[in-house]
């Protein structure tokens, strides 16, 4: 399938109860719980109202209406008029007040929902991001939480009032029509054993439909960031196809969730009405053999024919809890995700950092790494060995103030290796070690402030080129000057010549930059930051010779006493290091100064060199397999 | 393309708006009518095709209120009739009627159990044909829109504003109809019954027109506010998702936090805004419904007192005055829907009517088998944005010839690229591909002959394979195996987990930045295309795979057409001939050997390349 995507192992079927699921939102609606208890209340109020505004009409035209005709007296019918305008009155406010009890408090319960679900994913490590696609994250943030709102809203209200005017309608009927009441109520068994199958059934399924949007949601996210290579090779049909089967299994869900409801609707129409039907005949029997007047006989369907509104409604009201309550799993499933990169709880600060950066034994592998076949496959192309581990042991020192490349094949790990300095993701086992002190005994803050990185494919955001660059500047170096050295170390002049200089917005929502440029300004940003230590994860790739040379001198120069790692694929980016430090399958094999390695270590030559001969090439190609 | 400001009104009328004011709330009078009547031809358009099972629908809501509504009459006529009947033995009147109301209340169960169904199948028609016309459509656009245009917003767009019009459509037809009816059947009864209460009622809809007039106008802003912040949040949401890495590293993380939680205090003072509109709206209606009870009563309580009416009458009319606004609530929670649908179809609407700045030929030439002889005549071009990129241009690549473009950034080697791949069209000039103007070819014969592979080796999530196949969706497993093979890809994939069935998961994560631009030649390399461009797509290469990869160009561009743009020197020492770019002009052009022995710029740079090598 062409640019689809589907959520991976993340679905785990949360299969709790719908009220455990519901009681963890209390922490979140506890301060909103008065208000929408009073508005409760207010909907009771309004319900009663329009409940007695008809009865209360016809015994004030019966009463005094009536007599005041006879007499011909006017007070009666001003007393009439009064107390039909002050029901009016009265059932008018209730609704006004339920209104303003509860929306404004869910808004806000919704909003603190959505941030903190924001701060949390902010936290939760890449390792984390890397799994969940983009449009899982947003459904949750955005469809889920709006579902829940109006479910608070209006669902539980309406839920709890139908309740309350179902249950006391049926203690009216069994109170005027006893045994009639009874076998009404009778008809709430099926009801219930129906209510209970369905919840099941439709609970899957509003799950799949929630979650088939938010893969949609996904895929819309992926054919616009993939939209040049879609256009390059004119893929836009095939992706259009595949997206709109993606979405027709969306719509067949969300029929499937129709005729689940509208079978469900069907029964509680038709049950309490067949009872009801019963009822009559019944009834009408009672009525004869003297056991009920006809008066009750009449007072009973009048109240069955008020309630029936209420529990046509449960149906709906049903479903519409059931989706909120798998949107609650579905929020809780992301907020419950544990924080693997979290901060120690007694951080240490160093008072001064040199700027030592030691690898310990480190061992790393990514994980949700499925176990792989270890077996290498026959080949004759240099590649690293199969291993489940990407790290396997590393032991390298890098000096405070030195400039230390790393150096392997695509895949060996530098990348990996280059990540970890900052914590982006944690070892598995081993340490990292800042001045000799565990890079897991700091936090993420205080450490990322002395680690700064670029990566290869820039990530720039929606903002000027001064935010951009500033982004992670130290707020006592975020002057013009600033800017301006980091600009020019980067060799990112450019950005004067366009139309706005520094203030030019750039990144999605402005100009869009070539990939040299970006490379450059996250350059740029990495050294604003004014770091103890750069890594630099082969941020020169996309830059021409000159450019190259150019920011390489300006790094050397200006760098002299920042620590910097620099991953390295050519020989000109390894000419800014000190020393080199060779990966090797999952291990570093050899340290030194490029001139040494370049002499007596077979595997960096072969990375490093253009100039070595094809025999040589490939029998060092040979020596791999 | 979008206008979005300035301009008299009969022009703007005539010119569509598009986007262009997207985010803007408070449309002067013409836009405004404009946006609303084009969101509003767009819902009609969409509904065109289910309009029968609309009807359909309709029908069943009345069968089934229809039947709801006999369940009292029934029950009166039980007890008129069947009671005195049942008293004197005869209970062949109560069977039949208890009878009756099953069969009322199968059929009234069975009718709505329908609808559900019917309605959901509109509702669900209608957001799949949205749904994929905006796909379409976002497909369409040129890039010189899509570099505009965030995709936070085009996901916005395909996610909120698509919940919005689905809200209206799910519970809209079903309330709008039963309501509709409802109080159609009501106030028929009462003229029916007394004509002076219904006068009294007619008048009563004289201020609910205010009423919502009032309320249309207000909620229209604010339901365009709240398409506008919650596009906001969605596409502040998505970008920093995106970047994440880029986040965390430089501990972005509370700035962020700040900034989103503004946002989405934004979103929701709006949504509360119109909470409280709507909280206003809904019980005014109330108030004038319990407000015209009263003046009937007064009214008809004044005629019973002069004699000119019976109780009895006046109890049924009341009574139906009351019940003609029972379903006010459900009609005032339609007519709600409808504006926030009319305001998200409004920004679906404008997307939809974007122009592609690079259309498609009307009567394109056929060019099934390109040879690939390339021509840059006179060409002139300019971003969007302002400066001329290229102010004259002229070049010939002959069929099957390897260029190599060179020089610094910004002087218009991808650019040239960009034009080649009808990313963009050239201002004026043309580009001739085997002697035809691009603009003339078809897309479908443009993209089998000329193929892009660009900087930004983009992986979609599926797996290697699924990737690579993009390039020829109908490849056969042996024919992409070959293509991986023949680009150096097929070890490392094998390598992986489940080889070519491995998912590259989100954004390639797993794959490092060199195995995906491999993964990208073996794309382009399925593709088989007459032209190939290289934009900058070795530049992540380690030197061993750059190597390799060399050595497979070298056959994969044997018969072709290829334009190289390559920062790295060795990849140009493939070149049959090499051009040297600065400011939109080639400044020098000849064989690598030839430039190399003179003294121009090519000569320096590889110098200065040789000697970064060891």
């Amino acid at each position: 399938m062409l640019v689809s995507a589907t959520a991976p192992a993340q679905r785990k079927p949360a299969d709790t109860t719908t009220v455990a699921t519901l009681l963890r939102l209390l922490p979140f609606v506890r301060p909103a719980l008065p208000r929408i208890s009073m508005g409760m209340l207010c909907a009771l109020g309004a319900g009663l109202c329009a409940l007695a505004i008809p009865q209360v009409l016809e015994a004030l035209v019966d009463g005094p209406l009536a007599g005041a005709a006879t007499s011909g007296d006017t007070r009666g019918l001003w007393l009439a008029v009064a107390a039909v305008l002050g029901l009016g009155l009265l059932e008018v406010f209730f609704v006004f007040m339920r209104r303003r009890l509860i929306l404004t408090p869910t808004t806000h319960v919704e909003w603190s929902m959505r941030t903190t679900l924001f701060k949390h994913l902010q936290d939760l490590p890449l390792a984390f991001h890397d799994q969940w696609p983009g449009g899982q994250l947003l459904s949750r943030a955005m469809t889920d939480l709006n579902m829940l709102r109006r479910w608070m809203a209006f669902g539980i209200v309406m839920l709890v009032v139908n309740f309350a005017t179902v249950g006391v309608g049926i203690a009216l009927m069994i109170r005027t029509a006893g045994p009639l009441g009874w076998v009404y109520l009778l008809g709430a068994v099926p009801m219930a054993i129906l209510s209970f199958r369905f919840s099941r059934r439709f609970r899957r399924i509003a799950r799949l439909s929630q979650d088939q949007a938010g893969d949609l949601a996904t895929t819309v996210e992926e054919s616009v960031h993939g939209i040049r290579v879609l256009k390059a090779f004119g893929r836009g049909p095939e992706a259009y196809q595949s997206f709109a089967s993606q979405a027709g299994e969306l719509r067949n869900t969300e029929m499937n969730k129709a005729r689940q409801m509208s079978a469900f609707t069907f029964s509680i129409i038709t049950i309490p009405e067949a009872v009801l039907g019963g009822c009559v005949v019944w009834g009408v029997w009672l009525v004869t053999q003297g056991d009920l007047t006809i008066g009750a006989l009449g007072a009973f369907f009048a109240t069955a024919a008020v309630i029936n509104g209420p529990v046509e409604q449960l149906g709906q009201l049903l479903s519409m809890s059931l989706t909120a309550k798998t949107s609650v799993d579905r929020y809780f499933e992301v907020l419950d995700s544990e924080n693997t990169v979290a901060d120690p709880e007694k951080p240490v600060h160093l008072d001064e950092v040199r700027g030592e950066v030691r690898f310990e034994a480190v061992r790393f592998h990514y994980p949700d790494a499925p176990p792989i076949d270890l077996v290498p496959a026959p080949t004759h192309v240099p590649h690293e060995a199969p291993r489940e581990e990407v790290l396997t042991g590393v032991d390298l020192t890098i000096r405070p103030g030195e400039t230390m490349a790393l150096v392997g094949l695509t895949g060996s790990g530098k990348t990996t290796m280059a990540a970890l300095v900052p914590r982006l993701f944690d070892v598995t086992s081993g340490a990292v070690l800042l001045d000799g002190v565990d890079i897991r005994a700091m936090t993420r803050e205080y450490l990322r402030t002395q680690v700064a990185i670029a990566f290869e494919d820039a990530t720039l955001f929606s903002a000027t080129v001064r935010e951009n660059v500033l982004l992670g500047a130290p707020p006592e170096a975020r002057t013009d000057d600033d800017l301006h050295r980091a600009l020019e170390i980067a060799q990112a002049s450019f950005v004067h010549k366009l139309p706005y200089g520094i203030d030019t917005t750039i990144g999605e929502e402005g100009l869009s930059l070539s990939g040299g440029q970006r490379q450059r300004l996250a350059l740029a940003r990495a050294v604003a930051a004014r770091p103890r230590v750069l890594v630099l994860d082969d941020p020169l790739s996309a830059l021409d010779v000159e450019t190259e040379e150019a920011v390489t001198a300006r790094l050397r120069a200006e760098l002299s006493d920042t620590t910097v790692i620099v991953v390295a694929h050519r020989p000109s980016t390894v000419a800014l290091a000190d020393r080199v430090a060779v990966l090797q399958d999952g291990r570093v094999t050899g340290v030194g100064p490029h001139s040494e390695l370049l002499v007596d270590h077979l595997h960096y030559r072969f990375v490093i060199s253009s100039l070595i001969e094809d025999e040589e090439f490939d029998r060092a190609r040979g020596l791999r397999v | 393309m979008s206008t979005s400001s300035g301009g008299p009104a009969a022009a703007r009328s005539a010119t569509p708006i598009g986007v262009g004011d997207e985010e803007n709330i408070n449309l002067d009078r013409d836009t405004s009518t404009a946006v609303r009547r084009r969101s509003r031809r767009l819902l009609l358009d969409l509904l065109r095709p289910e309009r029968a099972l609309f009807w359909a629908t309709v029908v069943l809501v009345v069968v089934a209120q229809a039947s709801r509504v006999a369940g009292p009459a029934i029950i009166a006529m039980a007890i008129d009739r069947g009671l005195p009947d049942a008293q004197e033995g005869n209970w062949s009147t109560v069977a039949f009627i208890g009878g009756a109301y099953l069969l009322a209340a199968i059929l009234a169960g069975a009718g709505s159990a329908a609808f559900i169904r019917l309605a959901a199948r509109v509702s669900q028609a209608v957001l799949l044909d949205l749904r994929q016309r905006v796909f379409a459509q976002t497909q369409r656009l040129s890039l010189e829109f899509h570099e505009k245009y965030t995709s936070g917003r085009i996901i916005a767009r395909q996610t909120s504003d698509l919940e919005a019009l689905r809200e209206l459509l799910d519970n809209g037809i079903t309330s709008l109809a039963s309501g509709m009816l409802f109080m159609l059947f009501t106030g028929l009864s009462l003229f029916l019954l007394d004509w002076q209460t219904g006068l009294v009622l007619a008048v009563a809809v004289v201020p609910v027109l205010l009423v919502v007039r009032w309320f249309a106008t207000r909620s229209r802003i604010l339901y365009r506010e709240s398409r506008v912040a919650s596009a906001r949040l969605i596409v502040n949401f998505v970008e920093n998702m995106t970047g994440m890495r880029a986040v965390q590293a430089f501990r972005r993380e509370s700035d962020n936090n700040a900034k989103y939680s503004e946002l989405a205090e934004d979103y929701r003072r709006n949504n509360m805004r119109s909470f409280n509109l709507n909280g206003i709206f809904d019980p005014s209606l109330q108030l004038i419904g319990n407000l015209t009870v009263a003046l009937a009563l007064t009214i008809g309580g004044y005629r019973v007192l002069q004699g000119d009416l019976e109780v009895g009458v006046l109890v049924a009319t009341l009574l139906y005055t009351k019940r003609f606004f029972q379903p006010v609530q459900q009609m005032a929670g339609v007519y709600n829907s409808f504006q926030s649908a009319s305001a998200a179809l409004e920004k679906i609407s404008g997307l939809l009517e974007e122009q592609p700045t690079v259309r498609n030929a009307d009567n394109p030439v056929p060019l099934p088998h390109a040879k690939g002889d390339l021509e840059f005549e006179n060409v002139t071009f300019g971003y969007a944005s302002g400066d001329v990129v290229l102010p004259s241009f002229d070049l010939h690549v002959p069929a099957g010839q390897t260029v190599a473009l060179v020089g610094s950034t910004g002087a218009g080697k991808s650019t040239l690229a960009k034009l080649i791949a009808r990313f963009y069209d050239v201002t004026d000039g043309a580009v001739r591909l085997d002697g035809v103007d691009l603009r003339d070819l078809s897309r479908k014969d443009l993209r089998r002959a000329i193929v892009m592979v660009t900087q930004e080796a983009y992986l979609f999530s599926g797996t290697v394979r699924d990737n690579i196949a993009l390039g020829r969706p109908d490849a056969s497993d042996a024919e992409i195996v070959r293509a991986a093979q023949a680009v150096g890809a097929h070890e490392f994939i094998e390598q992986l987990p489940d080889g070519y069935d491995t998912d590259v998961n989100k954004r390639g994560g797993r794959v490092s930045a060199g195995q995906r631009q491999l993964i990208s030649f073996a794309r382009a390399f399925l593709a088989d295309p007459a032209v190939l461009i290289l934009d900058e797509a070795t530049s992540s290469l380690d030197i061993p795979g750059e190597r390799l990869v060399q050595r497979g160009l070298e056959s994969l561009l044997n018969d072709r057409t290829a334009l190289i743009i390559a920062h790295r020197l060795s990849t140009v020492a493939i070149a049959d001939r090499v051009l040297v770019m600065a400011d939109g002009r080639v400044v020098e052009d000849g064989t690598p050997e030839d430039l190399i022995a003179g003294d121009g710029r090519f000569s320096a740079l590889h110098a200065a390349w040789r000697e970064s090598l060891v």
